[in-house]
């Protein structure tokens, strides 16, 4: 390979990071640490690529010599996978990736908590678009483990006003995207707001709901797409709305109000909002509470309203067990519980649950929209990174 | 570039930074590798690989900077040739370095090596030490 053809695959450096009046300060080093990792988890999608060898040369003919047939499903293929060295040690590297990862992260952000802290508490005073509720605690499904191993999940508060959580999970979105998500980490956002802003010209919504919000980096966007809608953005967690809601200020962002609720018990009047958004959310759920979610969306939107969602894509009979199993290490080894599982369901009976009809269904497919020229431009992944590159499915309905 | 904290500040917020940064997410950790003991030395040689990668890119920094100041060229770097003594003491350094870093592999040939009475294991002279 010549260097050029390399370098269109060399993820961007860290210092193209937007550094806004939030973002935890880094010195030479933490960001050379953050360029490593960064490089690290390019390299490791193309170590990745080998498990697809390893799964045709031995693991799939391995499994069926002793069991006179193939794979039945996803569960056997993690099964069998278990006991295979090439496996085992792309699977070691990539959750000890995910630690140091956050090490890093939380190196930076720990040092300077108290800064943090203060300037978030600045930005934050006196403004009504922040509604904190200590009443609310996280639900189970989202404090029983530390969801993808980030220490403190997105509600733990080390000490009053505390951003620390929020704020390792901004500094380290580059990192684990290979900046395929842009500078402002909001690539996901953009997308959804171009295609709907390109599908459906007509739609001015008035009235959006954003759910499981986390620091809002993804809903800024349809927030400034949208400059004269009222958004309001819900999480459980108290830091990363803090930071989120502190980190929207400093984007010059005004219309958008960050709750803290369970969007289990959001008491929304019936048909208040026109468009209901989540975006990673789904599945972060357990079974219990998806249903009762979707019926809780489907009832405070609209007629005539859009729900959308922003997932990786769901497991479809024509997805091959391979993908479907290495899809699925996020879940079993990421502390992902419930994402096997939701993967495993039907979008369509996803929106049923909410009351949407199949005839209304729609599903597209959305890639990070970054700024144009931008130079993080989303490296090229050698080879896709299963659960992690920068392309997502949407999938929604209008409500009839 | 100062560091945001002091050792007041941390107390009173009960935050250790160092200790906390690498707190152990909630969950039970999956091991890999049939050997954790090996998969704990992955672990340590991935971060010291980080390490070391750091490292670099601040010499890199380093040597961009002192060119742009016209203090030094890279091509200065590639093209330099120790002089006789400079060649010595590097080899030196490479020599000592390696017999430090490789000690456990030494001493383990030592053990072949050496007559029995340098392996008496210490719970047979315990035993034999303490007969009364
Ligand atoms: C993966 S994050 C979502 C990421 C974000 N929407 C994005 O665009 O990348 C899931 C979020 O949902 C929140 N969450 C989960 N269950 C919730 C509930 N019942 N009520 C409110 N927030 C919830 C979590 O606190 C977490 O911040």
């Amino acid at each position: 390979m010549k260097d050029s053809d390399y370098s269109a695959q060399l993820p961007p450096t860290y210092d193209k990071v937007h550094r806004h009046e939030m973002f935890p300060e880094t010195t030479h080093d933490e960001t050379a640490r953050f360029n490593f990792i960064t490089n690290l988890n390019q390299h490791l999608s193309t170590v990745s690529a080998g498990n697809r060898l390893a799964y045709e040369k031995r693991v799939r003919p391995d499994f069926q010599k002793e069991n006179g047939r193939d794979f039945n499903n996803r569960h056997e293929v993690n099964q069998a996978f278990k006991s295979d060295p090439y496996w085992q040690t792309w699977s070691a590297l990539r959750r000890n990736t995910m630690e140091m990862r956050h090490q890093a992260g939380r190196s930076v952000v720990l040092r300077q908590i108290n800064t943090l802290n203060k300037k978030a508490e600045q930005l934050n005073a006196g403004k009504s678009t922040l509604q904190l509720n200590p009443e609310i605690k996280s639900p189970r499904y989202a404090s029983a483990v530390d969801i993808h191993c980030q220490p403190g999940g997105y509600h733990t508060e080390i000490c009053e006003g505390d951003v620390s959580v929020g704020a390792n999970y901004d500094s380290g979105i580059f990192v684990t995207t290979t900046g395929g998500v842009g500078p402002m980490i909001d690539g996901g956002g953009r997308a959804v707001a171009k295609a709907v802003q390109d599908k459906f010209p007509d739609f001015k919504p008035k009235r959006i709901l954003d759910v499981g919000c986390t620091i809002g980096h993804n809903v800024l966007p349809i927030a400034q797409a949208y400059p004269d809608a009222e958004v309001i953005a819900v999480d459980a967690g108290a830091p990363v709305l803090r930071y989120g809601h502190a980190r929207a200020q400093s984007f010059g962002v005004n219309n958008v109000t960050f709750l803290q609720a369970d969007v289990e018990n959001l008491d929304y009047e019936d048909g208040y909002f026109d468009w209901i958004q989540t975006t990673m959310f789904l599945h972060e759920l357990s079974s219990k509470s998806i249903r009762h979610i979707m019926s809780e969306l489907g009832r405070m939107l609209k007629p005539g309203g859009l729900l959308l969602q922003v997932e990786q894509p769901q497991y479809t009979p024509d997805m091959d067990l391979f993908e479907q199993a290495i899809r699925d290490w996020d879940c079993l080894y990421n502390n992902e519980p419930f994402w096997s599982k939701m993967h495993g369901m039907d979008a369509k009976k996803i929106m049923r649950m909410g009351g949407f009809k199949n005839e209304n269904y729609m599903e597209f497919k959305a890639a990070a929209e970054t700024i144009d020229g931008d130079v993080t431009k989303p490296a090229k992944a050698v080879s896709e990174d299963h659960g992690r590159e920068a392309l997502w499915t949407v999938f929604g309905a209008w409500k009839s | 570039m100062d560091r945001i904290w002091s050792v007041e500040i941390m107390k009173k917020l009960n935050v250790d930074y160092i200790a906390d940064a690498g707190k152990k997410a909630k969950g039970k950790r999956p091991w890999f590798l049939d050997n954790p003991e090996v998969e704990k030395v992955l672990s340590i040689t991935m971060a010291v690989a980080g390490e070391l990668a750091v490292a670099r890119e601040r010499l890199d920094t380093l040597e961009r900077i002192l060119e742009s100041k016209g203090i030094m060229s890279r091509n200065e770097i590639e093209s330099f040739l120790p002089s006789e003594q400079d060649a010595q003491e590097r080899q030196l350094w490479h020599a000592e370095y390696l017999a430090r870093i490789m000690r456990i592999i030494q001493q383990d040939r030592e053990s072949l090596e050496t007559a029995p009475d340098m392996n008496e294991a210490v719970e047979d002279l315990a035993k034999e030490f303490t007969k009364e």
